[in-house]
């Protein structure tokens, strides 16, 4: 089985995120970087999809250089191949990632074969477009499921699930298939230490794509509205209990 | 011109928020409704400003497929050339935009709050990271797709006289792959995302065993328990639970957050709840500062004397 995941390096912020000066972009001056939630998790199912069902996994990025840090962290943990799509912009709109995505999977398909399972986290943390992965699949001409949390391979097919507020929802998909998994699917491992000096030999391909920009523009990014709150201490410890319940029946939750 | 969303017919009320997101911009408002099972709710779209409801039937159409559905509509635009598309922006609504805007390599916005029209470009104001941060956006396209933020514009009745109309798409079995094919309906009860009451509990509740207090005073209100992701992370409640930005979006008249810091992570998964009740040893968490009422102290001790207090005034 070969297996594509694909993922956003995105700043691990606190309680608060700020922006920089020109409100281009998040202040990271004191920020560490992570992979996107939902995308650790898909990590974590490439691995385990391998190692379930042998094959290769491969991690893809558009970004930085510097994303080159997050397709080393998906190495660590049993990711065989890495490749960078290195733009110098701070980001690519989704159509613009979506193309340019698309076009590096046709190239590397090119070269090894199809990939059986290609997967994307449900939207990115930061931008939250919702898309990319869609977009990518409709490209590909290939079926796609959006908000995956459990996938099982069967004969030539896949069975994916996904919550949604009547129930779990079950898709019988044929591969090669897409899918944008969403945090909850596992829980993500740990890189040993092995896998740590492992992922430091592992070579990452770097291209340099070309797409057009979509008609989506980012303008600048500001702050919402701080949400002023006076907090009422209703006091301390048990003894808060009656103000608690005070507070419980003034609302009419206490039926 | 917009998606309704619906399960085999029963409407989701978020649909009615892109309804009146959508009389904002347009002098005629027309909506969608996806398989013949929909064919119902012309009457209450109409109710919320539908001129035209567009009754989309196919027998592929029985039940949710995002690629028939997203093929379903773009053929509508095609047709009916509508100025722009709306749609919630949940997890189906912004599934679906998204393929329609694959399908007519068109731009998508997600999340959008605020839309102002001028001429062929329109600005636009949506959310990043879950809500926390705001960008000023431009979109140019010759038919404007868009998803708004749930919870953003209020649904609100504006009757009108309304017409339907049937649309037959061309759909095949390549459409048919990923409709659902099977499903585990959810026991009767309380979720997380409609729950009255959420009691929601961090890494200072400490352990799995110590969410029983939590679970009883959920129980006590009509309740259910949510987590931090630290607490899944743990291992120590299942990510069903979570509230957040990877987890639900909750929306209760009361969300008692117990030893929860208050990261942006969580914050934006609990930030639409009516009331917030923080109980936390630290007067200056986040979550604290952000709360409408707060209890400081252990939260061990807190919430079982809250449970003590509700059953000695109801007298069991």
């Amino acid at each position: 089985m070969r297996v594509l995941v694909c993922v956003k390096r995105v700043p691990a912020p606190g309680a608060k995120i700020n922006i920089t000066a020109d409100g281009q972009a998040v202040d990271t001056a004191y920020l560490a970087f992570t992979t996107s939630p939902h995308e650790e998790c898909a990590v974590e199912e490439a691995v385990q999809l391998v190692e379930r069902h042998g094959g290769e996994a491969t991690v893809l990025t558009l970004g930085s250089v510097d994303a080159a840090e997050q397709l080393r962290y998906a190495a660590s943990l049993g990711v065989a191949k890495a490749v960078l799509l290195a733009i110098t912009e701070p980001e690519w709109d989704p159509q613009r990632t979506a193309a340019a995505i698309a076009t590096a999977i046709v190239d590397l398909e090119a070269v090894d074969g199809p990939f059986d399972i290609i997967l994307f986290g449900n939207e990115s943390a930061d931008s939250g477009g919702f898309q990319v992965g869609v977009r990518v699949a409709r490209a590909l001409g290939r079926a796609i499921v959006n908000g995956v949390k459990g996938i099982e391979v069967g004969d030539g097919s896949i069975r994916a699930r996904r919550e949604a507020e009547a129930g779990v929802e079950v898709y019988a998909l044929p591969m090669p298939v897409v899918l944008g998994v969403k945090e909850g699917i596992n829980l993500p491992r740990y890189p040993t230490m092995k896998g740590r000096l492992a992922a430091k030999k592992v070579a990452v391909a770097e291209v340099t794509p070309a797409a057009e920009p979509g008609g989506q523009r980012m303008v600048t990014l500001r702050q919402a509205a701080e949400q002023v709150s006076n907090t009422i201490i209703l006091g301390s410890g048990p003894d808060a209990a009656s103000a608690v319940v005070d507070v419980l029946e003034e609302l009419g939750v206490l039926r | 011109m917009v998606v309704v969303e619906h399960d085999r017919g029963i409407l989701s009320p978020a649909s009615l928020e892109a309804m009146a997101a959508a009389r904002t911009l347009g002098t005629q408002v027309h909506a969608v409704t996806i398989g013949a099972g929909a064919d119902d709710l012309a009457g209450v779209l109409a109710a919320h400003g539908a001129a035209v409801v567009h009754q989309v039937h196919h027998d592929v159409l029985s039940d949710y497929g995002p690629e028939a559905w997203g093929d379903s509509v773009a053929q509508l635009v095609g047709v009916f050339a509508p100025e722009a598309v709306l749609a919630c922006g949940t997890d189906r609504g912004n599934e679906v935009m998204a393929h329609v805007a694959a399908i007519l390599d068109l731009p998508m916005v997600a999340n959008c709050i605020q839309i102002t029209l001028a001429d062929d470009t329109w600005s636009i104001v949506r959310v990043r990271w879950g809500g926390s941060l705001l960008e000023d956006c431009t979109l140019v396209a010759p038919t404007k797709l868009a998803t708004v933020a749930h919870h953003t514009f209020e649904a609100s009745e504006a009757p009108v006289a309304s017409d339907t109309q049937v649309f037959a798409p061309t759909l095949d079995a390549t459409h048919a792959r990923s409709v659902v094919s099977e499903r585990v309906e959810r026991a009767t009860g309380v979720t997380l995302a409609t729950a009255p009451v959420v009691v929601g509990g961090g890494r200072g509740v400490g352990s799995p065993e110590a969410f029983a207090p939590l679970e009883e005073l959920a129980g006590l209100l009509g309740g259910v328990v949510g987590c931090s992701r630290a607490v899944t992370n743990n291992g120590w409640r299942n990510h069903t639970d979570q509230v957040g930005q990877t987890g639900t979006r909750i929306a209760p008249d009361i969300y008692f957050a117990c030893g929860i810091s208050g990261a942006i992570q969580h914050w934006v998964g609990a930030m639409a709840s009516k009331k917030i009740l923080a109980i936390n040893t630290d007067r200056e968490a986040n979550m604290v500062t952000k709360a409408d009422y707060a209890v400081i102290g252990d939260l061990h001790q807190v919430i079982p004397a809250i449970s003590a207090e509700i059953r000695r005034r109801r007298g069991t």
